[in-house]
């Protein structure tokens, strides 16, 4: 049946008759790559443009409509040899490009200053002692006063704007300190150059702008590369359903497409794209992503299924619910608003840093002011020295400290397969001390494998896995992963619901269920030992294959390395007592709990929480979402039901349980590295301040602190990018 | 020391210039694809064939 696409919700139309649409590539590794797929789309005919950017591994195509379509184009790029899938930018993206744009402007024209006000600093610098005039230097100052004024109001706008939030909410942030150092200098500077003085702190403002720029614009980077590559991550995942349209015509549509009240089609071995009830057709589901049960559940016409578990047996046709309609999804919902709420906010380390060092170095500069006073000190002197601790002690360090770490531990973490959702994830991870798994799919694979354990001779195994790769069946999907010859016999059968059937060397092979290969059911599938059975009937042989889900290949060790790192590890399954006991037991886990329902997960975790456990949650059932969000911090695997990766802190890919481990050890190992930045940061302070008290800092000496402390918390934090050691 | 007259403006300007042409680069989409812009050097494709062709030949002779 030839099925039209209906791929609108990805294009968007630009000029008069034509349109563009942004499609996320996979397979392009090369400059060949580039080239085949430019090439190949510029040929066609309608194609306008076709740019690939390989940096995001996106391709951007403009066409004019009456001559070529969107699945023309797939299409085309599918016959040059590469996967495209159509990509809906979002609004996060773009404004986070823009603002990405506007602090880099900000950070060249802060460079730009910073070095031409240096120049002449130094020349300053140098005539002071040795025969500068006074006029010279006046010059000198005003032409600094000239750059680094206009400087500063551009290139500190960030800061400015964001102190100006910070303080009309009524808090402090780390802006407002800057904001009032940066301004103060500059006055102090201008009113020193009016009236002939020696001193200008001009390159120590602009410079400091620079510094800081760095860190914001750092920061902003780490953040964009991971959404970039999620982005790319989830346009390839995206599901399409089959739509059937008023005339009973099949529509391919994305599944972010669908409306309720639209009426899909699943066939058997496909995921259910959306929420809905069942209005014909009887069928089994696996729900095993949405709460964790690994038993199959049977469903007739009018029945509710979820979105994201998979139709095994027949063919179904769904009504699509508005979301929230159904009762599960109604109390994941629920819960997961009073989870968000609940969520106490953590304070970061750099908003705690923030909050102790405003007072403290705002209350030094008035007492230093004070001091000089009494002391018998000028008016004019007492401000200025009280000027210079300001800018000596501005928090340059501080704010570099932390979003340097940051940005290469979550550049060591990505090359671990841990994709973050925020920079903030790496310390709340670090202070995790518990950690709780969901079992499905968690920590064991997200499909069932079969049970090689079963003894059953290779040779049957092959040929039984040969003929599953005809069938649509999870389990059959299951066998088909062992098969070497990875082309189907010719002339299977598949009956729907029952198994496949191929003549192999001139006898019958059968495989599926016990009944459809002539075999008494009840002799051969054992039950209650959580495994489920495909049997395959060659030539007078018969065997059942026992298919069951297993633990990730590094499951164990993952687990020992944990306990060894001194964490408690507790699992809380939505699956039955008998299926996840085995796993318990051979991950050597006590601390078990089954059946659970999504309150009860997080009623546990609450309760873990109360006393004084910082919670880890590792999930990626739609069970799971509310206690992912009502964690300390969360991972997800990245085939984690949509709504739950969109709660988790951070997601992991591949096969291994492993990623969590280092996601553990590189956020440790980041965090320790943060506080050492920040020691450096204090014991830098703690020279410089009494030198600014006493009088005694030049401009010269302030900038060559700023930079020599900015230099060596940078440095410092290069260190995050080692891989620790994790024992494996 | 009159020589500043000149020299100071001058050195702003090249300054200026720098920064100018950054931001006219930035502008223009030159930092959007870092990665491909440096494999798209690689192939020759904008070179007519037979001048590959003959300088193939060439290096052949000097093997």
């Amino acid at each position: 049946m030839a099925e039209t696409i209906d791929l609108s919700l990805f294009v968007e139309p630009s000029d008069a008759g034509a349109s563009h649409m942004t499609l996320a590539v996979e397979g392009v590794s090369c400059a060949g790559c580039i080239r085949k797929i430019e090439n190949g789309l510029n040929k066609l005919p309608g194609v306008i443009d076709a740019r690939l950017n390989f940096t995001q591994r996106r391709l951007a195509v403009d066409w004019r409509n009456d001559e070529t379509d969107a699945a023309k184009i797939i299409a085309a790029i599918e016959t040059i040899g590469y996967h495209a899938h159509p990509f809906a930018p979002e609004r996060a993206d773009a404004d986070e490009s823009a603002q990405a744009k506007w602090l880099m402007k900000c950070l060249a024209v802060a460079g730009f200053a910073a070095m031409n006000v240096m120049l002449l600093s130094v020349s300053v610098w140098a005539g002071n002692v040795s025969d500068m005039t006074q006029e010279t230097r006046d010059l000198f100052h005003w032409l600094s006063a000239l750059i680094a004024l206009p400087a500063a109001a551009y290139a500190g706008q960030p800061f400015f704007q964001s102190a100006f939030r910070a303080l009309r909410a009524r808090h402090v942030n780390m802006d407002v300190p800057i904001s009032i150092g940066v301004t103060l200098a500059l006055g102090l500077s201008v009113y020193e150059t009016a009236t002939h003085a020696t001193h200008a702190y001009f390159d120590s403002a602009i410079m400091l702008l620079f510094f800081l720029l760095v860190g914001r614009y750092l920061d902003l980077a780490m953040r964009r590369k991971t959404r970039l590559f999620a982005g790319n991550l989830a346009s390839i995942k995206a599901e399409f359903a089959h739509r059937l349209d008023a005339g009973g015509e099949l529509v391919q549509v994305p599944a972010a497409g669908l409306f309720p009240g639209d009426r899909v089609l699943v066939r058997a071995g496909e995921r259910v794209p959306a929420d809905g009830t069942i209005i014909n057709g009887a069928s089994e589901i696996d729900e095993s992503l949405v709460t964790g049960e690994t038993l199959y559940r049977p469903v007739r016409a009018g029945a509710t299924i979820y979105a994201g578990s998979i139709n095994v047996s027949g063919a179904l046709t769904v009504r699509v619910t508005a979301v929230g309609a159904s009762t599960l999804v109604e109390e994941v919902e629920r819960l997961l608003d009073k989870a968000t709420q609940a969520r106490s906010q953590t304070v970061q380390l750099a908003d705690r840093a923030a909050r102790l060092y405003a007072p403290v170095v705002h209350t030094t500069a008035a007492l230093t002011a004070a001091g000089w006073l009494i002391a018998g000190a000028g008016i004019h002197d007492s401000i200025v020295i009280a000027i210079a601790v300001l800018i000596i002690t501005c928090p340059c360090a501080i704010a570099l400290a932390i979003p340097a770490v940051q940005v290469v531990a979550a550049g060591a973490l990505f090359r671990s397969g841990v994709i973050l959702n925020g920079g903030s994830a790496i310390e709340r991870l670090a202070e995790a001390d518990t950690i709780v798994f969901d079992k499905t799919g968690t920590l064991t694979l997200p499909e069932p494998r079969v049970d090689e354990s079963a003894g059953i001779e290779p040779e049957i195994l092959e040929k039984a896995a040969r003929l599953a790769l005809s069938s649509h069946h999870p389990l059959a999907t299951a066998l088909a992963r062992l098969a070497r010859v990875r082309s189907p016999h010719a002339g299977a059968i598949e009956e729907p619901g029952q198994g496949v059937r191929a003549v192999i060397d001139g006898k019958e092979a059968r495989l599926g269920s016990a009944g459809f290969c002539g075999i008494a059911d009840a002799a051969y599938a054992p039950h209650g030992s959580g495994a489920s059975f495909i049997t395959f009937t060659h030539d007078g042989a018969a065997v059942t294959i026992p298919i069951r889900q297993t633990l990730r290949p590094d499951a164990v060790a993952v687990v020992d390395a944990l306990r060894k790192r001194g964490l408690d590890l507790i699992i809380l399954s939505g699956d039955r007592a008998a299926a996840v006991a085995p796993v318990a037991n051979e991950l050597g886990i006590a601390n078990w709990q089954a059946a659970l329902k999504p309150a009860e997960k997080i009623a546990k975790i609450e309760e873990l929480k109360a006393q004084g456990h910082r919670v880890l949650m590792v999930g990626d059932g739609l069970n799971d979402a509310p206690a992912l969000a009502a964690a300390h911090v969360s991972i997800s695997p990245i085939t984690a039901a949509h709504l739950t990766q969109a709660h988790a802190d951070a997601l992991f890919l591949g096969d291994q349980l492993r990623p969590v481990l280092q996601a553990v050890a590189i956020s440790q190992r980041a965090r320790r590295l943060m506080k050492e930045n920040l020691t450096l940061a204090v014991i830098y302070n703690l020279f410089a301040v009494p030198l600014a008290i006493a009088g005694l800092v030049t401009p010269l000496i302030a900038a060559v602190a700023m930079s020599g402390s900015s230099l060596l918390v940078t440095l410092d934090a290069l260190r995050a990018r080692l891989r620790p050691r994790v024992a494996s | 020391m009159n020589v500043l007259i000149y020299l100071v403006p001058l050195a702003l300007m090249l300054g200026l210039t720098g920064l100018v042409a950054f931001l006219w680069s930035l502008k223009s989409g030159q930092y959007d694809d870092l990665d491909g812009a440096a494999v798209r050097i690689l192939p020759d494709d904008d070179i007519a064939s037979h001048h590959i062709a003959s300088r193939d030949v060439a290096s052949r002779r000097e093997l």
